[in-house]
């Protein structure tokens, strides 16, 4: 990806801000779908039900596999070979596992009488968790890219290849932190 | 007074001196841009490329948005008339009676109103207003080589592009296009059986508009990247053109509130296709109970007009920026209140979040909810008029240049005026009871957001055209151009206001069924010829436009209007990369006309001991 006319004097990449602004629109999105839920809540007709216990689980999976991003992008910076592409590997095993239980948590809920239609209640928790498993997708993508390069190309900690990690971090971070905010929000806001 | 500026004897060599190297030209990437007629013309990656992408795309949808608003007019102005000469264009829309004549289908009337809605608000006065002028002077103004992420804003272009393929191919539905009002208020754009266009044209609708909104999303997270993050040595925030300001908080609203929609349309789509019931609540539809129960009509309104009320402000701030930009350089004077200016755009832009409900006085919210509205609401006024006065501020005492720029510009603040000030009327929900969906407000909002915002991006096109295209303009027709267009706009939407006061509903397909609306029949008719004159005018520009690509006066210097800013330190050819050598470095504001008796000091210009010395004179 071209970055014309980046100057040595910035703080902080173009790149990197950019994804921090997506970050914030992509926040306003759920922002307004929580919002919507407390509106639609408000005005009663309301089926008030347990969350499955997967979405516990998955939430596990996930902060786990946050840290090991974490620790694979610190393994990079310091040139452990073998530490940076197994982390890698583990945190891209994680992030589909946390798909993987998102969907089970789905029938399982489905299976607990609580389907897409009907009254709005379960609807909020399907639409917010499946968009949300829809951004993961989107990090998913750039895991399995990240992967690629980790076993294709030669592990050298280039400002370059630093950066395009350290996007890769960025946003998985976000992810686990926006499912954080949805998980509290549905236990909170009941 | 002898002048205490001194000027750089030769602005390229002084460039090349003082400029700041970011050793750009070491890599001669610039080339893979621009090597054949596809990575140039087709997907390029070069803003100024994809500023021209985005004008000439807006004019193409602009003609088309303008057209349906003749035909929809003439059913308006001419009730009776035989349009059975439009047959050949819109087909079995028009239906003929036994005797020959030949009217509106009311189906396609409806459509028509919704898609000129839907194509005036986002493609035209979205994407063809802060599209192209983002575009084309985000990076020339704050000193880039180009966008932060060139391909990013490729991709803005071609989602841009194709949202407007599919809204195009909607017009060709057997069912026609989405017929419900461009706000897609459920239930009749949540149940496609709720009239003709709600089925396969409210789905090509919503995917249009979701890529629609793909493509203000990666446009605005670049132009606030590069506005923060590439601006040139010396350009601090408070130095930059008051067009950098306007359009970077325009980013920022539209990356506030573009996603809040994208929400609204994610249930509607549910509610669609998955049979939710977000939106959808106890529903007969042809004697039949629909199995939809506890949603709510109003969640979707809600979550439409967080994004609706932000979106005027997206297309008018852009306006806002490329007039004081024009009215500076044209007045020959500093723009008054610059950092006035400033905060009036970022207290619009605040408050324009939390007004969203005053377009949903009479949908039934808590009327002590509305009273918060009205207040933030008419508190808008206040950083408007701070605008207002500033400008015509600006033009007090100036040497005006009267050419086709600056007047569209002084139009502008005209019509900002004349349409801001119905717009406290609106404001408070209890004349709102009477004056809510009548022609008032469609006198309100054409006048305040949408013949201004055109008399901001016409403002525009006059005075970078040289910058696009390396020609002028012709400015005898530019001028006629002008002064037809602010008369007819004038005579199409000055009259509405007293058919609105009178109680005349907007959206009716006719008027002659009832005594309080049929006595406008002449009114209307009068409306409906304006509007047609008014077209006649545009047809003007466009000519002009296009002639003048060819034909038109050659820019022969580099900075014809003498004005301050980086842009007209570029080579008149536009160049990958901008400038061919070093970026220039900043010295002072882009507003330094008449200083010290001198015409304009260009940005580029350092500031000299002895003029460090006047200036603290005449402070104290």
């Amino acid at each position: 990806m071209s970055t014309t006319g980046l100057l040595s004097r910035n703080k902080i990449h173009p790149l990197r801000l950019a994804l921090f602004i997506s970050c914030g629109s992509i926040l306003m999105m759920f922002g307004a779908l929580t919002s919507a839920y407390i509106v639609r809540q408000s005005a009663g007709n309301w089926l008030e039900f347990d969350l499955p216990n997967l979405f516990y689980v998955s939430t596990g999976v996930l902060l786990l596999s946050s840290v090991t991003l974490q620790a694979c992008y610190s393994a990079f910076g310091k040139g452990h070979v073998t530490l940076y592409r197994g982390l890698l590997a583990l945190t891209l095993i994680l992030g589909l596992s946390f798909v993987i239980l998102q969907f089970q948590a789905w029938e399982a809920m489905f299976d607990a009488g609580l389907p897409l239609k009907g009254n709005p209640s379960p609807s909020f928790v399907y639409v917010l968790s499946g968009l949300h498993a829809a951004h993961v997708l989107g990090g998913l993508v750039s895991l399995v890219v990240a992967v690629i390069h980790g076993f294709r190309l030669p592990v050298l900690a280039t400002p370059r290849r630093k950066l395009r990690l350290q996007l890769t971090l960025t946003y998985w971070h976000f992810m686990d932190f926006l499912w954080i905010y949805l998980l509290l929000f549905f236990v909170l806001q009941r | 007074m002898s002048s205490v500026i001194t000027r750089p004897q030769n602005e390229e060599t002084f460039i090349e001196e003082d400029g700041y190297d970011d050793h750009f030209h070491d890599h001669h990437h610039g080339d893979k841009y621009q090597s054949n007629f596809i990575t140039k013309y087709i997907f390029s990656m070069d803003h100024k490329m994809i500023a021209k992408q985005f004008l000439i795309t807006g004019m193409f949808w602009a003609v088309i948005g303008a057209a349906m608003s003749l035909v929809f007019r003439l059913q308006l102005g001419f009730p009776a008339g035989d349009i059975s000469w439009l047959e050949p264009f819109l087909g079995k829309w028009i239906t003929m009676s036994a005797d020959g004549v030949g009217s509106l289908s009311t189906e396609f009337y409806y459509a028509m109103v919704t898609m000129h809605g839907t194509i005036l608000v986002f493609f035209v006065l979205t994407a063809g207003l802060s599209g192209t002028f983002s575009n084309l002077l985000i990076p020339l103004q704050v000193g880039a080589r180009d966008m932060a992420s060139p391909l990013l804003n490729m991709l803005s272009y071609w989602f841009f592009f194709l949202a407007g393929a599919v809204m195009f191919a909607s017009l060709f539905l057997s069912t026609g296009p989405f017929s419900g009002g461009w706000t897609a208020y459920p239930p009749l754009s949540a149940l496609p059986q709720a009239s003709t266009g709600s089925g396969a044209g409210m789905t090509l609708w919503l995917v249009s508009l979701t890529l629609f909104v793909v493509s203000v999303l990666l446009g605005g997270i670049n132009y606030v990247t590069t506005v923060l993050n590439l601006r040139t040595k010396g350009m601090s925030m408070w130095r930059l053109p008051l067009t950098i300001w306007a359009f970077f908080v325009t980013a920022i609203i539209g990356i506030l509130s573009f996603p809040v929609l994208v929400s609204g349309f994610l249930l509607l789509m549910f509610d669609r296709g998955m049979g939710t019931s977000f939106y959808l609540s106890e529903i007969f539809i042809g004697g039949q109970a629909l199995d939809h129960v506890g949603g709510s009509a109003l969640l979707y309104q809600h979550l439409f007009w967080f994004l609706g009320h932000p979106e005027v402000y997206i297309i008018v701030l852009p306006a806002m920026g490329i007039v004081s930009e024009v009215l500076a350089v044209n007045a020959r004077k500093p723009i008054f209140g610059y950092k006035a200016m400033v905060f009036s755009i970022l207290a619009i832009a605040f408050l324009s979040f939390i007004v969203w409900a005053h377009h949903m006085f009479m949908s039934g919210v808590n009327p002590f909810i509305s009273n918060f509205f009205v207040v933030f609401t008419l508190i808008i006024a206040v950083p408007s008029a701070v605008k207002v006065f500033n400008w015509i501020s600006t033009l007090y005492r100036g040497s005006i240049r009267f050419n086709s720029a600056s007047l569209f510009a002084i139009g502008f603040v005209s019509m900002f005026i004349s349409g801001g000030l119905t717009g406290i009327w609106l404001g408070n929900s209890s004349i709102d009871i009477q004056l809510h969906d009548t022609y008032f407000v469609v006198a309100h909002f054409h006048i305040v957001m949408g013949v201004a915002a055109f008399f901001g991006m016409y403002s525009g096109v006059y005075h970078w055209y040289p910058k696009m295209y390396g020609r002028f303009m012709n400015e005898t027709l530019g001028q006629i151009h002008f002064w037809g267009t602010i008369i007819s706009a004038y005579a199409i939407f000055w009259p509405m206001h007293y058919l609105g006061m009178a109680g005349v509903p907007r959206r009716y397909y006719s008027f002659n069924n009832f005594d309080f609306t049929s006595q406008f029949g002449a009114m209307n008719a009068f409306i409906t010829i304006a509007a047609f004159v008014a077209f006649a005018f545009q047809v003007l520009l466009i000519i002009n436009f296009f002639y003048s690509m060819y034909k038109g006066k050659k820019m022969t210097t580099r900075n014809p209007y003498n004005a301050t800013t980086l842009e007209w330190t570029t080579p008149i050819e536009g160049i990958h990369g901008n400038w061919p050598g070093k970026i220039p470095s900043v010295h002072r504001w882009a507003y330094d006309y008449g200083k010290f008796g001198e015409d304009a000091i260009a940005q580029y210009v350092p500031v000299s001991e002895a003029e460090a010395i006047a200036d603290k004179e005449l402070v104290h």
